[in-house]
């Protein structure tokens, strides 16, 4: 097997759940626990690739993604901001909804192919110089420009949280609204804003699967990846640098699961599949035993706020 | 000037009558939209109710999807009112269904009441284990156990993916990745055709509700719930309540996996929860962790899942679409908390001036 094209597969496998990661430490930084992950990457996945399907152009394809996760997170933040109900329950209502969506809407969609000017758009483009890096520019830069996109954005996301006013009011308004709203942020508009912001992300994320990684209509495509975004959250404790560590690590262990069923070896597939999870609660519990401030969930995570309870 | 302040006094009428409306609300906003699509909403929500109720057989298949849901969502309530955010009952369903079925597997022989007593405690105590690992950090270490449930419930999952396609596989089902059937000893006797898991779920609704309103035990659970500082000045063994009520709430739904394994499936396999342990959350929390609501709550949701599976033949609608109407009902019930909880008043500017002044 050769090493650096198992590699090359991993960054693949690693992309949709980077954006979807994304997407939710954004979420929940702003104090919203949104288990909608799922949802709202199916409703990405299934608007790109109608959109993709009828306009045969990526960008309007992309821009369909965005629209339809941030629409799914628009009735999570309206449920949880405004009318302030429990995080958990809205978020699976919202998972259910978008499988429901997706389902409906795809009925009609399986079988069909992404057309060929929108597969050569997302064709491999090797990135001059950094491209021709011995193995290193194989696996990272002949690659598709949706993954450089996830380069990106990790950056964009880590300076966002992490060195702007901006980021600063949005951690603030995650571990303690009451003190942001009373140092004169809008609480709500924080929410709203990077709520749907988080569920953009996810729903390109899932379009990523539907119109560049498979690229064809299946029930179902995301097969759960949404729940390992989740995970990997919690993984890469809140951080955007963290999180494409995490996404490749986990679309690696997905790849090796795959590969390991040709070769019949001891470990079987499904233990391997385990691992994420266990690791994952793993760095749960270690965090929590540490209780280091920056590796902790945001305080305020799950809870709503009443401005009136204070 | 909009003010929101909190709701006190609100009859349990009017409590109902908001929720009414929400889900009439919702079937409305669903309405529109199959007229959108060229469907008859009136027909479609019709076929609905006789795919759900239409027959003796299709009652009987709605009850059957009742029953897990119902012992599971009591489970979640008594986490619940801890305030104990257990969402990991789809992994506790498995581990109980798993423990029960292994009894199952290895004493195929021993006489039938014996053997699914053994298979009862098994369920019992493989779904509480599986909630005690969460419970155990919460209370140690106060790792948050929404985030900790729900993990446990993949690995729950991938194990009995594991042992279905490795080495519980029925090596005589060539081709096909089942594990074997229990023996007859093994399999829940049937009272008026449906397994006698019902009577266990009727047993248990009653069972919880004198436990959780009735009781000290349950009334210390609840404490607990709305402030541990009460709980421990009032002399209350922390520790012991919360472990106590965390293997009732696991256990409960460690039954739910037994009953489903052994009641419906007559063995263990990937589909023993069909999701139930997610849907349960939310009949929970839509029943206000009450268990006469809950009950009545779930049999509407099993009555929603076995009639969309019925528009779908009859209409050729997607099976998505109950799912999509699902969500829908949902969101609106979930928002219609809102008004229950809060009243929102309308206020001249004059008279807030007024007031502020007078502060």
């Amino acid at each position: 097997m050769d090493i650096v094209l198992l590699l090359v597969a991993t960054v693949h496998a690693g992309t949709p759940l980077l954006f979807a990661t994304l997407g939710e430490i954004i979420t929940e930084k702003a104090g919203n626990l949104n288990l909608g992950v799922e949802g709202m990457m199916l409703l990405g996945a299934v608007a790109g690739f109608e959109v993709g399907l009828v306009t045969q152009n990526p960008i309007l394809a992309m821009l369909g993604a965005v629209i339809a996760g941030a629409l799914g997170a628009l009735i999570f933040a309206f449920l949880t901001v405004t009318l302030k109900a429990n995080q958990v329950v809205t978020g699976l209502a919202l998972t259910i909804f978008g499988t429901g969506v997706s389902g409906f809407a795809g009925k009609s969609l399986s079988g069909n192919a992404m057309p060929a000017s929108i597969k050569s758009f997302f064709a491999e483009a090797k990135l001059p110089v950094l491209g021709d890096i011995p193995y290193i520019g194989k696996i990272l830069f002949q690659q598709d420009w949706f993954v450089y996109l996830g380069y990106v954005l990790v950056i964009v996301f880590g300076i966002y949280l992490f060195h702007t006013r901006y980021g600063l009011n949005l951690r603030t308004v995650g571990e303690n609204p009451a003190a942001a709203d009373a140092s004169g942020i809008n609480v709500s508009l924080y929410k709203y804003l990077n709520i749907m912001l988080g569920g953009a992300m996810c729903g390109l994320g899932g379009a990523y699967l539907s119109v560049v990684y498979v690229p064809q209509w299946q029930d179902n495509i995301t097969a759960g990846r949404g729940w390992i975004a989740v995970a990997l959250v919690i993984f890469a404790t809140w951080n955007p640098y963290k999180a494409i560590i995490g996404a490749y690590l986990f679309g690696g262990l997905d790849i090796i699961g795959v590969r390991l069923q040709k070769f019949e070896l001891k470990l079987p597939s499904q233990i391997i599949d385990m691992l994420p999870y266990a690791v994952t609660i793993i760095v749960l519990i270690f965090i929590s035993m540490k209780k280091v401030k920056e590796n902790s969930p945001p305080k305020a995570l799950g809870e709503p706020y009443f401005r009136e309870d204070r | 000037m909009l003010r929101i302040t909190k709701r006190t006094g609100l009859t349990r009428k009017q409590s109902i009558t908001f929720r009414i409306a929400a889900v009439a609300g919702a079937l409305f906003a669903t309405g529109l939209f199959m007229l959108l699509l060229g469907y008859n909403p009136f027909l479609v929500y019709a076929s609905m109710v006789e795919g759900a109720f239409g027959t003796l057989y299709r009652i009987r298949e709605t009850i059957i999807k009742t029953i897990p849901l119902v012992i599971t969502s009591l489970g979640i309530a008594v986490a619940f009112r801890m305030k104990f955010w257990n969402i990991g009952a789809e992994g506790q369903i498995y581990m109980g269904a798993f423990a029960a079925s292994w009894v199952a597997l290895s004493f195929p022989d021993i006489p039938k009441p014996l053997l699914l007593l053994a298979m009862l405690v098994a369920g019992i105590i493989g779904g509480g284990i599986w909630a005690l690992i969460p419970a155990f950090f919460k209370a140690q270490f106060n790792t948050n156990e929404t985030l900790f449930t729900l993990m446990m419930n993949y690995i729950a999952l991938k194990w009995v993916t594991y042992l279905q396609y490795g080495p519980w596989k029925d090596p005589e089902l060539k081709g096909f990745a089942l594990i074997k059937k229990f023996s007859e000893n093994g399999i829940l006797p049937k009272v008026f055709g449906i397994h006698i898991g019902w009577i266990v779920m009727l047993l248990l609704i009653v069972a919880i509700y004198i436990f959780m309103n009735r009781t000290k035990k349950g009334y210390e659970i609840a404490v607990v719930g709305e402030s541990e500082n009460t709980a421990r000045y009032a002399g209350m063994n922390i520790k012991r309540i919360v472990i106590t009520a965390i293997v009732i709430s696991g256990g409960l739904c460690g039954l739910a996996g037994m009953i489903q394994a052994s009641g419906v499936y007559n063995t263990l396999a990937v589909e023993v929860t069909g999701g139930v342990g997610y849907t349960a959350i939310i009949t929970t929390w839509l029943g206000q962790l009450r268990a006469p609501v809950i009950a009545v709550v779930s049999l509407l949701f099993a009555a929603l899942v076995q009639g969309g599976s019925y528009i779908e033949s009859a209409f050729q609608i997607p099976k998505a679409a109950a799912q999509l109407l699902q969500g829908i009902i949902l969101f609106f019930v979930l928002g219609s908390e809102f008004f229950i909880q809060y009243k929102i008043a309308f206020r001249n500017i004059q008279a807030a001036k007024a007031e502020k002044e007078e502060a």
